[in-house]
C-alpha cells in the first residue's frame, strides 16, 4: 500500500509542481481530520503513480497554512502543475475526493 | 444479505455494532465515511463520562472504541449511505459509490451537524474565519480576538477552550440567561478574557479575499452597534439531524419523524418501520450525550437481535 507524501516548506513546491495533487491540511488535535485520515491513506494507494496525495501538518507547517489561507481544518486543496484549482473545507467521502482528482487528471 | 446495517459510526453506531455482534449477529456492517468516532471527537474536554475520572478530550475518550466495537466481528465500510428503502421486508442500502446492499435490519445513528445561524456572510466565509469547531480551528487565532455565538453548553465550553488560546473571546448571546450547565457558566464568568454580550446578535460578517476581517454586532435592547475588527467567528447555535438517508423519492421519510426531522422512536429505539431502529442524536428527545448515545446503541443492537429471532 502506497503512503501519502508528507509536505513541508522544503518539498512543497517540488512535489506539487507537476501533475495533479491533493493536499490535506490537518492537525493532530482535529477530530474531523483524524476521521478522514484512512480515506487519505486509501486515496494514496488508489492514485499511486497517477496523482500526488499529500498531507500538511498545520501545527508544524504554519507558513504553508498561512500561504494557502487555511483557517479551518481539514481543508483539502487540489492543485494542477503547481497551481491551486479547487478547495474543500471539512470532511468528505472518498468518492467526492476521487471524483475531484479524476476530473483534473 | 446483511443481518444488520448500521448507518453512522459515532458512540451510538459503534455500541449498536458491539452489542449486535457480541449477541450473535454475523453479517453486520457499520457505514462511516472515515475513522469512527463521531462528533464527540471535536470536544475539547469531557468530564462527565461515567467511569472516566480524568478530564479527557473527545478524541481521547473515543480512541479505543473503534477497536472494541469490532472485536466480535463488526465490519466497517468507508462508504457513505445515500438512501435506505424497504420493500418486501428487506431494506436496500444505496451507497454513494452506486453499490446497493440488502439488509434484514437497519440501525440509523447518523447524528447531527452544526446548524447554520443564517448570518449575513456566514456561508461566504465558512472555513475562512467562520467555524463550528473550536478544537479544530482555535489554533489559527492564537493571541487574537474571536467572536463566539451561542448560549448553550457547546458555545460556552468552546468559548472556554478558545479563552486558553485567544487574547479575547467576545461571547455573544441573543438572550440574557445562558442555557448551559451552572458549572460551565461559572467557569465562563471566572475567565477574564471572555467578554459577555447579552441581548446581542451578529448583524454581518465582513471580509475580503483572505477571509473574515470584521464582525458587526448589535444589542437588541439598546440598538447599540459595534464593529469588531477581528478574523474569527465560532458559531454554536444548535444542530440539525442528519436524516437525509431516510428521504424517499417522493420526499417523505422512510419512518415517522417530528417537525425537526428527528426520528420518532419508542423506548426500544424502534421506529415506525419494523426492523428499522434509530439511536443517538438523530432520535427525538436525545439528550445529546455520549453516554446516552451509547446506551441507545446498546438498546438498538439488542433490539435488532430480538427482531431477527
Amino acid at each position: 500500500m502506497s503512503k501519502y507524501i508528507e509536505l513541508t516548506n522544503d518539498n512543497f513546491e517540488t512535489t506539487t509542481a507537476n501533475g495533479v495533487s491533493l493536499v490535506d491540511f490537518w492537525a493532530p488535535w482535529c477530530g474531523p481530520c483524524r476521521m478522514i485520515a484512512p480515506v487519505i491513506d486509501e486515496l494514496a494507494s488508489d492514485f499511486d503513480g497517477k496523482a500526488n496525495i499529500c498531507k500538511v501538518n498545520t501545527d508544524e507547517q504554519q507558513d504553508l497554512a498561512v500561504k494557502f489561507g487555511v483557517r479551518s481544518i481539514p481543508t483539502i486543496i487540489f492543485m494542477k502543475n503547481g497551481e491551486k484549482v479547487d478547495e474543500q473545507v471539512g470532511a468528505s467521502s472518498k468518492e467526492v475526493l476521487s471524483e475531484k482528482i479524476n476530473a483534473l487528471l | 444479505m446483511l443481518d444488520l446495517a448500521i448507518i453512522g459510526g459515532g458512540p451510538a453506531g459503534m455500541t449498536a455494532g458491539l452489542y449486535a455482534t457480541r449477541g450473535g449477529l454475523k453479517d453486520v456492517i457499520m457505514y462511516e465515511l472515515g475513522l469512527p468516532g463521531g462528533q464527540i471527537t471535536q470536544s475539547s474536554e469531557i468530564e462527565n463520562y461515567p467511569g472516566q475520572k480524568e478530564v479527557v478530550s473527545g478524541m481521547e475518550l473515543m480512541s479505543n472504541w473503534p477497536e472494541q466495537s469490532k472485536a466480535f466481528g463488526l465490519q466497517h465500510s468507508m462508504n457513505e449511505v445515500s438512501s435506505i428503502t424497504k420493500s418486501n421486508n428487506i431494506f436496500t442500502i444505496q451507497l454513494s459509490n452506486n453499490d446497493k446492499v440488502q439488509a434484514k435490519t437497519v440501525v440509523i445513528a447518523t447524528g447531527s451537524k452544526p446548524k447554520k445561524a443564517g448570518l449575513k456572510g456566514e456561508e461566504e466565509f465558512f472555513g475562512k474565519g467562520v467555524s463550528t469547531c473550536a478544537t479544530c480551528d482555535g489554533f489559527f487565532y492564537k493571541n487574537q480576538e474571536v467572536v463566539v455565538v451561542g448560549g448553550g453548553d457547546t458555545a460556552l465550553e468552546e468559548a472556554i477552550h478558545l479563552s486558553h488560546i485567544c487574547k479575547t473571546v467576545h461571547l455573544t448571546y441573543r438572550g440574557d440567561k445562558f442555557r448551559a450547565s451552572p458549572t460551565t457558566i461559572k467557569k465562563v464568568n471566572n475567565l477574564k478574557n471572555i467578554k459577555i454580550y447579552f441581548w446581542t446578535i451578529v448583524d454581518e460578517i465582513l471580509g475580503d479575499n483572505s477571509g473574515v476581517t470584521q464582525i458587526n454586532i448589535k444589542n437588541t435592547k439598546t440598538q447599540k452597534k459595534e464593529e469588531l475588527k477581528l478574523g474569527g467567528i465560532f458559531i454554536f447555535v444548535g444542530r440539525d439531524v442528519l436524516n437525509a438517508p431516510l428521504l424517499q423519492k417522493d420526499g417523505s421519510f422512510l419512518c415517522e419523524t417530528n417537525s425537526s426531522g428527528e426520528v420518532i422512536v419508542n423506548l426500544k429505539m424502534q421506529t415506525s418501520v419494523s426492523g428499522l431502529f434509530a439511536c443517538g442524536d438523530i432520535r427525538i428527545d436525545a439528550p445529546k450525550q455520549v453516554v446516552c448515545a451509547a446506551g441507545d446503541g446498546a438498546v438498538a443492537g439488542i433490539g435488532a437481535i430480538a427482531y431477527l429471532s
